[in-house]
């Protein structure tokens, strides 16, 4: 196990010259040993990328990787000691799913009686012991994928252990049964797992530490609890929690704040200028109109989506959306009502960064 | 649920007579015709004697289709033991991607682009001992090299004919399959720790079941009824040492006019083949089944 660091960037293009020219731009991070990380971002934001340079299947153009101190940029898979589960299962169709499992470990010249043990143990976890003489062919996607994770995690003494969206490909009841397993492995074996998706649930419900990413650049790297509480992007804001964060324009003038020229008090300084107020659903308040500190709005549409309402409202030409408890008494279509947007939980944003 | 009694209509047998009819034509109608010849004794085309299944028993019972069946097994064989292997090393060592993939891809078909009979004129001229580029070579390195005098040299120089003729097919057919893996299966295995042999075994050879087969079946039906090129080389001499099926069975026909045998014969030829690749193929889909034993995806 060891820690890695990142300082590098990479373009598929050999002469780089615009942002856009980079699958990632310039970054430098590191993953502490025995952390659970999640890597989270849109379709094509260089989240595979990142993990491919990791594990060393891919060399990253400029810049260098460092496993532990070492510089490990140029090295292989195997010398890095790194395991990767990829998207789409992949089984070794010819062998039985003891085989499978036990394939990296025969590679590596490990004991027989001390793959058996770590086979057995894999299998338990993953719920597979009653599978293992069976072909791994003729199995389930899901069952496969499961084999994936399983040649994964087989090894006990691995630098880290990387999934590229690993849960693609599995039925949604049982990737959350996957993901509990991944994270009590996570507890029992103290490998560091590094976990790539697009899907904001299962990376903060799997992760001690997310990775925010778009366009090949980390936008924000925090606990799930603060990328919901202070995103440091307003991409982060938007992307994470359902639905995502409200923005509204705002405008700074000698130490005054105003929305569509409205006068609001803030509680903390801010720079003078353009900016956005950045309100997280749960947080935007309903008042009767006419309340100190709140906005006019009309209420454009309630839905109820189960556990909880949502309520759209318009505030001075901006749609901004609220979060209310399912037995509350939700306004009608049509009414007038106040808004509470500054408050304690309310971010403020310049040039799309978090500045207050 | 309620099941749907279709009402039966006999107007679809209409639709299928077009079918019947090319069917009839360019298979059954001509098999017929064998199967006729096979049954009677034509003395000249007015006198012709019904004979039942004699012919078939005097073919079962003749030495020299005895020697040719043999010389077929082996010669197909040979070019399946040869040409199976060569052509999937050759598919490994193919480039993968850009104009080297597509050069080298032209390059291998080239021999499958000549026709069979300049073929064999080309290794006739190859193989001459005085001018020909193998056989002059081989006579200076001190070996008596002639397919004309030599039967093992014959057999070997339409084996290794049929195996420069025809191992790019089986090359081409293992590389495409080995085009359709996905990275995923290398890139997990460098992750493994795979070797280059595990690689081939466990991802490349498996997931190349399917052309192989086609290969494998292919070649051995074409090796099988192979005539033109031993034909223009060698004749099929010296003595019956390259006399294949198909050249005993147009000795017969053509060069002795025995219709009714070489009929008889040519029924069973028939029934050889048909039963050589129904073993074979069901012999290659029980391997695949086995290995997707319960399968269901």
């Amino acid at each position: 196990m060891s820690r890695i660091d990142l300082d590098l960037a990479h373009s598929y293009k050999p002469n780089p010259q615009e942002d856009g020219d980079y699958a990632l731009l310039p970054l430098k991070m590191s993953f502490e040993d025995g952390g659970a990380y999640a890597l989270l971002g849109p379709s094509g934001c260089g989240k595979t990328t990142m993990l491919n340079i990791m594990s060393g299947l891919l060399v990253p153009s400029h810049g260098s990787v460092k496993f532990d101190g070492q510089d490990m940029t140029r090295a292989t898979p195997q010398q890095r000691n790194i395991a990767q589960v990829f998207q789409f299962p992949v089984i070794y169709d010819t062998m039985t799913v003891a085989e499978n499992l036990a394939f990296p470990l025969k590679n590596r010249k490990v004991p027989a009686h001390q793959i058996q043990a770590r086979v057995g143990q894999i299998a338990e976890m993953l719920e597979m012991s009653h599978q293992l003489d069976m072909r791994a062919a003729g199995l389930s996607a899901d069952q496969k994928q499961k084999i994936s994770l399983g040649r994964g995690l087989v090894r006990p003494d691995v630098s880290a252990v990387l999934f590229d969206e690993p849960l693609t490909v599995i039925d949604p009841h049982l990737k959350w049964q996957l993901r509990r397993k991944l994270k009590q492995i996570h507890h029992e074996l103290k490998l560091t797992l590094i976990y790539v998706t697009h899907d904001q649930v299962e990376a903060l419900t799997f992760a001690d530490q997310v990775v925010v990413m778009t366009r090949g650049k980390v936008v924000q790297m925090g606990t799930p609890e603060a990328l919901f509480e202070r995103p440091a992007h307003t991409f982060v804001g938007h992307f994470i929690g359902s639905p995502g964060m409200n923005f509204l324009p705002a405008n700074v003038a000698e130490g005054a704040l105003s929305v569509g020229g409205l006068g609001l008090s803030a509680d903390r300084e801010l720079p003078a200028g353009e900016i956005k107020l950045g309100i997280r659903p749960e947080y935007l308040r309903l008042v009767p109109v006419g309340a100190i500190g709140a906005l006019p709005a009309t209420v454009r549409q309630v839905q109820d989506i189960g556990t909880y309402l949502l309520v759209t409202c318009d505030v001075a030409g901006q749609t901004l959306k609220a979060r209310l408890a399912p037995d509350a008494t939700p306004p009608a279509v049509g009414d007038r009502v106040g808004l509470q947007v500054l408050g304690e939980h309310t971010c403020y944003y310049k040039n799309e960064e978090l500045m207050a | 649920m309620s099941v749907t009694t279709k009402p039966v209509n006999q107007k679809a047998w209409f639709l299928i007579l077009p079918v019947f009819i090319c069917v009839a034509f360019s298979a059954i109608l001509p098999l017929m015709t064998v199967v006729n010849y096979s049954v009677q004794d034509i003395i000249s085309p007015e006198r012709r004697v019904f004979v039942g299944t004699e012919w078939f028993a005097a073919v079962m019972r003749d030495e020299d289709l005895h020697a040719a069946l043999w010389n077929q097994l082996k010669f197909s064989g040979a070019v399946l033991l040869v040409e199976i292997p060569l052509g999937i090393a050759l598919a490994l060592s193919m480039p993968a991607a850009g104009w080297k993939a597509s050069a080298t891809l032209v390059i291998v078909a080239l021999s499958l682009l000549i026709p069979w009979n300049v073929v064999g004129t080309i290794w006739q001229i190859f193989g001459r001992a005085d001018i020909g580029l193998m056989g002059a070579t081989l006579q200076r390195l001190g070996i008596e090299y002639s397919y004309t005098g030599d039967a093992l040299h014959a057999w070997l120089t339409v084996l290794l004919m049929d195996i420069w003729h025809w191992t790019p097919l089986v090359a081409l057919l293992a590389y495409a399959g080995l085009r359709s893996i996905p990275d995923a299966y290398y890139h997990a295995a460098r992750i493994d720790g795979a070797s280059k042999f595990a690689v081939f075994r466990y991802i490349q050879l498996p997931k190349m079941r399917g052309v192989l087969m086609i290969a494998v079946l292919l070649r051995f039906m074409d090796s099988f009824m192979i005539y033109t090129e031993p034909f223009v080389l060698t004749g099929g001499g010296p003595g019956n040492a390259t006399t294949f099926l198909s050249q005993y069975l147009t000795q017969k026909a053509v060069g002795q006019f025995d219709l009714g045998p070489a009929a008889a014969f040519s029924l069973i030829y028939f029934l050889i083949i048909l039963l050589f690749c129904f073993v074979l193929y069901n012999w290659m889909q029980r391997l695949g089944q086995t290995e997707k034993e319960g399968g269901h995806d």
